[in-house]
């Protein structure tokens, strides 16, 4: 087969019809640059969520949860011991959910060549008191240098220094919207009571604003020494740890390895955050289903003009078969002619969907929720560029098929007679 | 008109017979042989209707339903693929029809040159060369460059035999190529067919309805309702 000559007679048609050929390709174009913005937004979007979540969020978190004790007194006792035992409504004993032996188990965690890092977490129930009416909250006791480090806590504390919550005695940062509920100003002090009844003063050095106005409503966050002392209890307890991952994909199976090394619950990101992830996953099958259709829409644009092309080319075609062209090169021709309607027309369009996105990406996006973000998330991720390619690729192909095979089964002595 | 013995067969068809079958089944082809002999000159008349254009198109290899056998240069056309066809076509028949059927996509010259092209046996120099010595053969290679659509019907037609005459064919078929031409051209092509059989010895085929042209040729080939009555 002459690849050459047909080439010639396809750029040759496509001159001679540039216009419709032009609108074709444009469709191609219009299709693959919203196809790219589109994911690219979508998938900037996600990152954008996930970053909300998985910044504040634990890989792994362990904690003791109240609850019964499994070993009752009556299958300890040697009378009993191949009984079966029905003990009803058994109750947990008086101890707080909390981890006791912390710095034990931090010793070991820290050998831990899987662990990016470990910050400890002690959280409390407490009521804000704002003259006579308490407000009911919870404060969290943090070590300030390792929530920073991982859990990027610098980042919501939007006013006041984030380190005087370790180097002023008895602080607190406050959720904005907390703080706007109460009407406190840095520097003011607040009154807090806690579970037990005691009442606690402590002096507001700073806001933060989460993202997620439920939390900003309702919660502090207190150095940890100050949130133990609340508590009466000794240096040595807390009630979570919160494990950073060096891989995010390993917590499920971590999660399980330390909740049976140090006999505590643990939960994973994903098990604690799945319906962000389905969320995110609803996000791209939407945006690669409306792609997806644009680009189904554009390879009907050149099915038309492929059919229209042939329509009024029928005699030309005839005369190239009439003079021995074969159906496998006018098949080609046409094949051709589609292709590089669909490659010119993708090129166009991943310009395009990189222009468009650089654009969305400087458009300002301000919201009190997201202090970290200034523009609209875009994810620049080469993913999208190649399957936006092959895409098109495969709807110009398909959308030529069909022309190009009714092309190449032209008769000529049916077309010749008909004149 | 008597044609040399030891001339080589180039064409030979064998008990043509067609049927179409719509609306009605009708035999429109009936046994037809049919000799060529390299340099014959030779024309077909008849009745309109009579079957002279679908055997042409059996001739050519176009069409390829019917019953009997053709050998092409001594090769059976019967049971061929369609891409075999259409290289039979390219290198060895040359055809022009009543209507030109040139590509306005391309200048007259691309327009001779396409089906040499195709057979890409030359350069494009070489061939670009041969199209222009057969357009002057024709005289109308100052037309070269032009569009086709920038030529009269005379020209065009001209320009259609140049294209059947690029790749040398060991026949060139013609059907009533002059029937769209007024006198004065007809006169032209049937002057430049003359030529082509007497100085350059191409075998040509010719259907007509000019009985006047038809007495030019070595041999008139008479059809009557699907068969050769002479
Ligand atoms: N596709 C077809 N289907 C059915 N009948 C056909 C078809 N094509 C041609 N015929 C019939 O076959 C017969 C021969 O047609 P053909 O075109 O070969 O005649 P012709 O001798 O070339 O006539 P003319 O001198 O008018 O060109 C005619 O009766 C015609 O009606
Ligand atoms: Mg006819």
């Amino acid at each position: 087969m002459n690849w050459k000559l047909n080439g010639q007679v396809a750029i040759s048609l496509l001159l001679a019809k540039w216009r419709q050929t032009l609108v074709a390709a444009i469709g191609v174009t219009f299709g693959i640059t919203f196809f790219i913005t589109l994911l690219s937004f979508m998938s900037g979007l996600n990152d954008l969520l996930d970053g909300l979540i998985g910044n504040r969020t634990p890989h792994v978190r362990l904690y003791n949860e109240v609850q019964p004790n499994d070993k009752q007194p009556i299958s300890l006792h040697p009378d009993h011991q191949n009984d079966y035992h029905f003990i009803r409504s058994i109750k947990p004993r008086n101890k707080l959910a909390r981890i006791y032996n912390y710095s034990a188990i931090t010793q070991t965690l820290e050998k831990d060549p899987r662990i990016l890092g470990l910050a400890p977490k002690t959280t409390t129930q407490v009521f804000y008191n704002v003259g006579t009416v308490d407000i009911a909250g919870v404060i969290y006791g943090i070590d300030v240098e390792q929530e920073a480090k991982l859990f990027m806590f610098a980042d919501y504390v939007t006013q006041g220094n984030f380190m005087d919550l370790k180097n002023v005695s008895n602080s607190i940062i406050l959720g904005k919207s907390l703080a706007e509920k109460m009407m406190v100003n840095i520097g003011d002090i607040i009154q807090l009571t806690t579970g037990k009844g005691q009442q606690v003063k402590l002096k507001v050095v700073g806001f933060f604003e989460s993202g997620l106005m439920d939390f900003d409503k309702t919660q502090g966050y207190v150095y940890i020494n100050t949130a133990q002392k609340i508590l009466g209890v000794s240096n040595n307890e807390i009630t979570d740890l919160q494990i950073k991952l060096k891989d995010i994909t390993q917590a499920p199976i971590l999660a399980k390895e330390f909740a049976q090394t140090f006999e505590l619950n643990a939960i994973d990101i994903q098990t604690a955050n799945s319906q962000f992830e389905t969320g995110g996953r609803v996000r791209s099958i939407i945006s690669y289903a409306v792609g997806i259709t644009l680009l189904i829409v554009a390879g009907f644009g050149i099915y038309n003009i492929l059919n229209m092309m042939i329509y009024e080319k029928i005699d030309s075609i005839a005369i190239l078969k009439a003079t021995g062209f074969s159906s496998q090169d006018v098949n080609l021709i046409f094949v051709m002619i589609a292709l590089s309607i669909g490659i010119f027309g993708g090129f166009v369009g991943l310009i395009g969907g990189l222009s468009l996105s650089y654009i969305i990406d400087h458009i300002p996006f301000n919201t009190p929720a997201l202090p970290t973000i200034k523009t609209y998330p875009i994810n620049y991720n080469p993913k999208f560029y190649l399957i936006g390619t092959i895409f098109s690729l495969i709807t110009t192909y398909l959308a030529g098929y069909l022309p190009a095979r009714k092309a190449s089964k032209i008769d000529p002595v049916v077309i010749i007679r008909g004149k | 008109m008597l044609l040399s013995v030891e001339n080589k067969t180039i064409l030979e068809a064998i008990n043509i017979t067609k049927y179409f079958h719509d609306p009605i089944t009708v035999k429109v082809l009936d046994r037809v042989n049919l000799t060529i002999k390299k340099g014959d000159f030779l024309s077909i008349i008849g009745k309109s209707g009579c079957g002279k254009s679908t055997l042409l198109y059996i001739l050519s290899t176009m069409d390829t339903n019917y019953e009997g056998d053709l050998f092409i240069d001594g090769v059976s056309m019967k049971n061929r693929s369609q891409s075999f066809l259409a290289r039979v076509r390219n290198e060895k028949i040359g055809f022009v029809f009543q209507f030109h059927y040139l590509l306005n996509e391309f200048n007259v010259l691309k327009n001779v040159m396409l089906p040499g092209l195709k057979l890409n046996k030359k350069s494009p120099k070489e061939i670009e060369h041969d199209a222009y010595e057969k357009l002057k053969i024709l005289g109308i290679e100052k037309e070269a460059f032009k569009n086709p659509n920038q030529l009269s019907g005379g020209q065009k037609q001209r320009v259609a035999i140049a294209r059947a005459m690029i790749n040398e064919p060991i026949i060139i078929m013609a059907d009533e190529p002059t029937g769209n031409l007024d006198k004065k051209n007809t006169e032209i092509v049937f002057d430049i067919f003359q030529k082509l059989a007497t100085h350059y010895h191409q075998s040509l085929l010719i259907v007509t309805h000019d009985q006047e042209f038809a007495n030019r040729t070595d041999k008139i080939i008479e059809m009557q309702d699907g068969k050769i009555i002479h």
